[in-house]
């Protein structure tokens, strides 16, 4: 059975990597002075649906990632593992958006470009915020059953999705029908390495908002390959192309707000200092032992 | 009207830890506020079971949904319930677990009523809030803090004018107390057909499998936990020789578990397992916020590390400036010699 999958994917700022200058004086990320990588769990999200693609042929999987102009670069990446395409959705009216304007932006994408979707798969949650809510507000948006903390797909067939998933403690297998909305555990299968072929094939995709202000793709140095190859133009999308409800999108469409950030500075507390010597690890397993402490 | 909730999570006929963790904060909450504090929970064949569990923590209404597609707990059925009765009962406060459940429930519930949700809070407190771009000077609302961004900052967030306030707090983050055994509240059987209609039952639970925790940090009385700094798997296996003759329980900081030194299970911190040990060795872990969340309750805390700057040092009351390869072996041997 061909199936029509899309996967949602994120650029985020690699927060195991944070220097000094990560946050503005304003309180937001400073995304620029941060590496941009690749969502890792929308990696194994990714995985799961081109395991599905190569079960069932005909299947496309398409990327969705809402982002600035260098977000492409995750359609790109995608691609290189055997993604068929992507949309960035970019506009500066989703700008500052919480978990609920982005999955209503999400959603609406969606509605647009794949009104036909068999699944839509996700990573469980984003580094940068850990919230886990996105895949969940687009399924409700879309009006879709969804399976969370999904480790593996058993099976699709028919209609019928069978899952196994990760609850607390334990694990259970699930069956929904399709269309629905999967998210997916970074313990899941880890997602397979670039492709030679699809890296030489993909390198040259752009989306609009990459190239240099004011030029098209005939002003480009492959100005031909652009012409033959429409794979090459990475699909975009703004608020208009989606009709979406301003209203809905950004920092106006969240109800959330950031009232105060701190950056946390430790209270010190009166302690002791040791070295790793005999003497002191001796003295301080005594005096442990003496208070009761230990043993 | 416009009173605290916390939904009540259950597996079979016991109300989660997290639950009763929330119904005490959700009662103080409701006391600042001067309002009643509700509960929400749905399984079945739970009614005359779980009543007993829940009232004692000062819940004044408590609403029940008893039936058989409740159990176990699926995505759409359960959201019907919060949804629906959400909207006749206008709640201005809706707290839920961050775990696999709640985590799965609450942004659905946010989405379907297009409140704000706030992920993992550590506190959450009542206070105003001027809104300077609008001119909006708001009285009470409910402070949802949590570290953000990799535990680099803790943001305070707010939901100015969306409703109910939501948000999800990971187990062991607040304490459970009882207020009064005969607390008398008012208990509400719902009629769950009203709630959830027969179209929302659309996942089959082919098979479920719930274990026992393979660890016991949470009630572990000395915790020996490694971070970065360990190194290596087999910087791990120094841990677990300190930990039997100690008596202890091992743990980890995201960074090791993220360097697959050990497993997931054993993550202590905002996203994975808070811990109030007696004592609490940190091992090569200089401290994020995010870990030092789940562990600054700690009695006494040990910090081994060779950065004599590494912030976790500043909270720590014993600092030991060297190697974990050196200074761990040292503990062991030490303590055997001294412990006979």
């Amino acid at each position: 059975m061909k199936l029509n999958i899309v996967v949602l994917a994120k650029q985020v700022p690699d927060t195991r990597n944070v220097g000094p200058d990560a946050m503005t004086p304003e309180g937001t990320v400073n995304r620029s002075a941060l590496p941009a990588i690749f969502n890792p769990e929308d990696l194994n999200a990714l995985e799961q649906a081109l395991r599905l693609k190569d079960q069932n042929p005909g299947t496309t999987v398409t990327i969705i990632t809402m982002g600035p102009g260098r977000a492409a670069e995750v359609i790109r990446e995608a691609m290189y593992r055997g993604a068929d395409g992507g949309y960035l959705l970019t506009d500066r009216a989703f700008a500052g958006a919480d978990t609920l304007a982005t999955s209503y932006a999400l959603s609406t994408a969606i509605k647009h470009v794949a009104p036909d979707v068999d699944l839509i798969i996700g990573g469980r949650q984003a580094i940068d915020g850990d919230t886990a809510q996105v895949g969940p507000q687009v399924a409700e948006k879309l009006g879709l059953n969804q399976i969370t903390y999904t480790e593996e797909i058993l099976s699709c067939q028919d209609g019928v999705i069978r899952v196994k998933r990760h609850i607390d403690g334990g694990v259970e297998t699930v069956e929904s029908a399709l269309p629905c909305v999967l998210t997916v555990n970074g313990s899941a299968a880890p997602c397979r390495p670039r492709n030679v072929k699809l890296v030489m094939k993909y390198k040259r995709a752009l989306a609009p908002m990459e190239l240099p202000q004011g030029s098209g793709y005939g002003d480009l140095p492959y100005a031909s390959e652009y012409e033959k190859k429409d794979y090459l133009k990475l699909g975009q999308l703004n608020c208009a192309d989606i009709d979406a409800d301003l209203n809905q999108c950004g920092l106006a469409g969240s109800p959330t707000k950031v009232k105060a950030v701190e950056n946390i500075v430790f209270k010190a507390k009166e302690n002791k200092i040791l070295t790793g010597s005999d003497e002191d690890i001796n003295a301080l397993v005594q005096e442990l032992l003496a208070s009761h402490t230990i043993g | 009207m416009n009173n605290v909730f916390v939904y009540c999570e259950i597996e079979g006929t016991r109300v989660a830890e997290v639950s009763q963790e929330l119904l005490t904060k959700g009662r103080k909450l409701a006391n600042t506020l001067g309002v009643q504090l509700e509960a929400v929970v749905a399984g079945s064949g739970i009614t005359g079971k779980v009543e007993e569990q829940i009232l004692p923590y000062g819940v004044d209404r408590l609403h029940i949904f008893d039936a058989e597609g409740l159990s176990p707990y699926t995505s759409k059925p359960h959201t019907a319930v919060l949804v629906n009765l959400f909207r006749q009962e206008q709640p201005q406060i809706c707290l839920m677990g961050a775990d696999v459940v709640g985590r799965d429930l609450g942004p659905r519930v946010s989405s379907a009523l297009h409140s704000g949700l706030t992920a993992d809070c550590t506190a959450l407190e009542i206070g105003p809030h001027d809104d300077k771009k609008l001119g909006k000077h708001y009285d009470s609302l409910l402070y949802q803090i949590r570290p953000a961004f990799g535990g680099n900052i803790v943001a305070t967030i707010v939901n100015p004018e969306n409703r109910p306030q939501m948000a999800t707090v990971r187990s062991g983050v607040m304490k459970a107390e009882i207020l009064d055994p005969n607390y008398k509240g008012e208990v509400i059987i719902q009629d769950v057909a009203k709630f959830v209609p027969e179209t929302e039952y659309v996942t089959k639970v082919l098979d479920r499998h719930v274990e026992a925790a393979k660890n016991n940090l949470k009630g572990a009385p000395i915790i020996v936990a490694g971070g970065y700094g360990v190194g290596s798997k087999e910087g791990f296996d120094q841990l677990y020789e300190l930990a039997r003759v100690l008596h202890a329980e091992v743990g980890a900081s995201r960074a090791a578990v993220d360097a697959g030194f050990c497993d997931h299970d054993l993550q202590i911190g905002q996203t994975g397992v808070t811990v109030r040990p007696k004592v609490y060795i940190a091992c090569g872990i200089s401290g994020a916020i995010q870990h030092v969340a789940g562990m600054k309750e700690s009695g006494i805390i040990i910090s081994i590390n060779s950065d004599e700057n590494a912030p976790i040092n500043q909270i720590a009351d014993y600092v030991i400036n060297g190697t974990v390869e050196e200074v761990v072996p040292k503990l062991i041997k030490y303590y055997k010699q001294n412990s006979k």
